[in-house]
């Protein structure tokens, strides 16, 4: 009797479990560990050219006055190309998820190859996306190595995240709401453009954010459309030739010059800072207005 | 026969009840608003409910009783063809509606929804204000109203709502209670200015006293509206119904489990000399 | 009774047609064109992909032998005398990747059973965004990140004799772990948490502790979906082009699969011949169609198989 009590109440202690456990939770610190060191770094490395040269000025030649360059027409241009992105993608992406969620029957055939079809492409590499661009929408189209190319192919990049996430808001207003819009003789249509979609704005704006600083950051596909060099005018119009941020940094990290390669870091900064708020206020946004029901 | 009845509970309304007691039981009667005739619906392959027979009559309350199961919800909703919206959900047979056969070709399930209104067994709010639930059918029917305004104070008075809620008309409908939620939707289901109200165990999520009140103001409703609801609650078919339908669940020869109408009379033919042994089993309580 | 004026017959419409036959909706119409059009976009784009790569590449399989090209060991199209072997940059992919699925896959995994089985929701809601976080860094960062700082570390501790080059195929391994973690991460513990409770109340019944139910339990329970996962992550690191660019280096002539030692991908191929190195139009230009179609063909299947063991775990599940 008391040998069972004194071992139900005793709390033995597993060395292994206990390990396991450590283990585990060093698992999730490596992640972080880097996370912290690399903006350690690039926050070490940029913090001297940190300051409004690098927003007042145009980039200068890797051979004269580093001291007063900057990454003005990258970041005019990044403004411009994203812009045009969300213009382009936004509106497909959503409409794409609505009729998917609302219109399609997802049993037919051709509704199907579609989903299917966007979850591959969400897992296509973005050079791919690249090599899109530069056989069909530069060359075929004739658009050219312009800022509209740029929107263009970065909104098929980031397409498929939009679309996705924008289903899932979609999918999670519940079908009370509609029935109720349908019973008072509303049209499918009207349940979905007065009813819906404004519940699902939430999710649809996280989602929107999340895949727009993707394409804020996305370099490879721009490698091949002709945002390489070192422009030094700002973009003034659609069919203007651009830099972008995340283009100039690679220029100016693979300077010889410590120089360039310093305000390259003090770049990184920048679009790290960017990124940052943009996923802090879609987080923000799925915790605060997410999940009403 | 009506002493028996107001044994189980009085009527809210003698008048129209009196009413109800002159139809005759059997046989269509000329004022009939919605024919099922030989009604089966169908999910996919598998035929939920078999040959119903019914007929609505013009301002009166038509209950559907039954266990779980047995397809009441179903026949309610092929009354306005909410089941359009059921992937795979088919109706056969003929469901009339004041002569139109409701599932023919050139029908506008659109249309039909406007004149067949419904109100659901949860309070299903719009997030928005009071105010633009009650307004938002006559805004998407593209109803021609010399002010919207007034169609929202009617229809919020029918509803017995308006004096608890005219001074926050702006304030979101989910802060209302339970109780008040279904009355907005109701109030929101009349804004419309349906023919036909259809509710769908409308008290089942409210509490005893939201219940006489959505139950009362049915009564009221009657005098204007034809209104068909289903309930899984014997007393309130017994107090607000002048005619009951009962159905309930079997098991056909393959093993499937189907909805059928067994029994439709007048409520206390129903609920005091039932003809089938079946109703009479469910009413006593005698039932699964 | 109130005082309302309320028809019960709808009130009339303004034309002649029978009520039931509904009015003529152009804007419903016109909504549903529209949205069929959103959708065929992402159709056309699969479609454009593939039309932009075969032309190109059926023109350089004219000149090149697919054998050639499959079994060549040097690759050098810019040579005066080009070999079109894959084999180098298919190595060098390879290598990377494997250096980043080594690091993703123990961290992932480790993470996602942390977060599934170890925390409460408010933790796990706390630490998911900080995952998040570190999935949206640009690549062109930890590319930089990888080469400056990762570089001068592995140099210093390297043990071998022979020093890493300055471009090596480790770092850039390195900083694509962690790159793709937060995708092997959050698949696999999504596949974690959707394993029934049931299960783990079982194995607890009788007298596991958390260790052993998360080992034998939750996780050959949830094998599928972390399968899925790393499948996941393993098309990401094929398909990932600045890591390699900047830290791994862009040209490789021959086979190389010391991972200390710089060769490029397939992907950092593209990108430098893309990026100027080849006169347009010419010949050697399409090779990084040809190369595009061969990346484009493992990442598919990958994708593929990944979808699939999706859809096979939910099915069990959900």
């Amino acid at each position: 009797m008391t040998e069972v009590a004194t071992s139900l109440t005793r709390r033995r202690f597993r060395p292994g479990e206990a390990a396991f456990r450590l283990a585990l939770q060093l698992c999730l610190l490596v992640g972080f560990g880097f996370l912290v060191f690399l903006i350690g770094y690039a926050v070490h490395r940029g913090w001297n050219r940190l300051d409004p040269r690098l927003w007042e000025n145009m980039p200068s030649g890797i051979r004269s006055r580093a001291d007063v360059a900057g990454v003005q027409s990258a970041l005019t241009g990044t403004l411009w190309v994203i812009t045009l992105t969300a213009l382009i993608c936004l509106p497909t992406g959503i409409l794409s998820a609505i009729y998917l969620e609302e219109y399609a029957d997802t049993t037919r055939w051709y509704n199907r190859l579609l989903e299917l079809n966007i979850q591959n492409l969400a897992g296509v590499p973005s050079i791919v996306f690249g090599i899109l661009g530069l056989g069909i929408v530069a060359r075929a189209l004739g658009l050219g190595f312009t800022v509209i190319t740029a929107a263009i192919v970065l909104s098929l990049l980031v397409l498929p995240v939009v679309i996705i996430a924008s289903r899932e808001a979609i999918r999670a207003v519940p079908q009370s709401i509609r029935q109720g819009s349908y019973a008072l003789g509303a049209t499918r249509w009207q349940t979905t453009w007065r009813q819906v979609l404004p519940a699902a704005v939430p999710g649809i704006a996280t989602g929107s954010i999340l895949a727009l600083s993707r394409a804020i950051g996305e370099a490879a596909p721009l490698l091949l459309l002709g945002a390489v060099s070192f422009i030094k005018f700002n973009p003034d119009g659609i069919d203007s030739a651009y830099a972008v941020l995340p283009i100039q940094i690679y220029n100016l990290i693979r300077s010889p010059h410590a120089e360039f390669q310093e305000i390259g870091w003090a770049a990184i900064v920048l679009l790290l800072a960017v990124l940052l708020v943009l996923n802090s206020v879609a987080i923000v946004i799925r915790n605060r207005f997410g999940k009403r029901w | 026969m009506t002493e028996t009845t107001m044994d189980l509970a009085p009527p809210p309304n003698a008048e129209v009840r009196a009413a109800a007691d002159r139809i005759p039981g059997g046989g269509p009667p000329a004022d009939s608003v919605l024919e099922l005739r030989d009604v089966n619906v169908y999910y996919g392959d598998y035929r939920a409910v078999r040959n119903v027979e019914l007929t609505i009559t013009e301002h009166r309350i038509t209950a559907m009783i039954g266990p779980s199961g047995c397809g009441k919800s179903t026949v309610l909703r092929t009354l306005n063809r909410m089941n359009d919206l059921i992937p795979g959900a088919r109706v056969t047979g003929g469901v009339r509606y004041r002569g139109h056969d409701l599932y023919a070709r050139d029908v506008d399930p659109i249309e039909v929804r406007r004149r067949i209104g419904m109100v659901f067994q949860k309070p299903n709010p719009f997030p928005k204000s009071i105010y633009d639930n009650v307004a938002y059918g006559p805004r998407v029917t593209g109803m021609k109203v010399s002010d919207l305004d007034e169609v929202v104070a009617e229809a919020l008075t029918g509803a017995a709502l308006w004096d608890e809620v005219k001074d926050k008309l702006r304030q979101s409908a989910l802060t209302l209670s339970g109780g008040q939620q279904q009355r907005l939707c109701i109030a929101r289901t009349i804004a419309v200015r349906p023919d036909v109200i259809l509710m769908d165990e409308p008290c089942s999520a409210l509490d005893p006293i939201a219940t006489a009140r959505i139950e009362s103001l049915m009564v009221d409703l009657a005098t204007r509206y034809t209104i068909v609801i289903v309930t899984h609650n014997m007393q309130q078919a017994a107090r607000v119904s002048h005619r009951t339908a009962f159905f309930t669940a079997e098991v056909d020869e393959h093993g499937e489990r189907y909805g059928k109408l067994v029994e439709f009379d007048q409520t206390e033919k129903i609920f005091t000399n039932p003809a089938r042994k079946q109703t009479e089993d469910y009413i006593a309580g005698r039932f699964g | 009774m109130t005082a309302i004026q309320t028809t019960s017959k709808p009130p009339a419409t303004r034309d002649t047609r029978p009520w039931w036959r509904g009015r003529p909706r152009p804007g419903e119409r016109g909504a549903e064109a529209l949205l069929v059009l959103a959708a065929a976009v992402s159709i056309a784009t699969t479609g454009s992909i593939v039309v932009a790569l075969t032309g190109p590449t059926v023109e350089f399989f004219q000149r090149v032998g697919v054998t050639e090209f499959l079994t060549g060991t040097e690759w050098s199209p810019l040579f005066r005398d080009p070999e079109y072997g894959i084999l180098p940059l298919l190595v060098a992919t390879l290598t990377v990747t494997g250096v980043a699925i080594g690091i993703a896959v123990p961290l992932g995994i480790g993470s996602a059973m942390y977060l599934s089985e170890y925390t409460r929701a408010g933790t796990r809601k706390a630490l998911k965004p900080i995952l998040e976080v570190l999935a949206g860094v640009p690549t062109v960062v930890y590319g930089a990140f990888a080469l400056f700082a990762l570089g001068p570390l592995v140099r210093e501790v390297w043990p071998g004799r022979e020093q890493p080059a300055f471009q090596n195929m480790l770092i850039a391994g390195i900083a694509m772990g962690v790159m793709i973690l937060p995708t092997v991460a959050s698949l696999a513990e999504d596949a974690m948490s959707a394993v029934p409770r049931s299960l783990r109340e079982g194995a607890y019944a009788l007298a596991s502790s958390r260790m052993q139910v998360s080992i034998r339990v939750v996780v050959p329970a949830a094998m599928s979906g972390i399968v899925a996962a790393v499948v996941l992550g393993l098309s990401r690191a094929i398909g990932e082009t600045m890591i390699v660019t900047v830290a791994a280096g862009s040209t490789s002539n021959h086979v190389e699969w010391n991972p200390i030692q710089g060769a490029a991908t397939m992907t950092a191929y593209i990108a430098g011949a893309g990026a100027g190195d080849l006169p347009v139009d010419s010949f050697d230009y399409r090779t990084i169609f040809a190369v595009g179609a061969v990346l484009f063909g493992f990442t598919f299947l990958l994708n593929a198989l990944s979808i699939r063991m999706v859809r096979r775990f939910r099915e069990v599940y959900e």
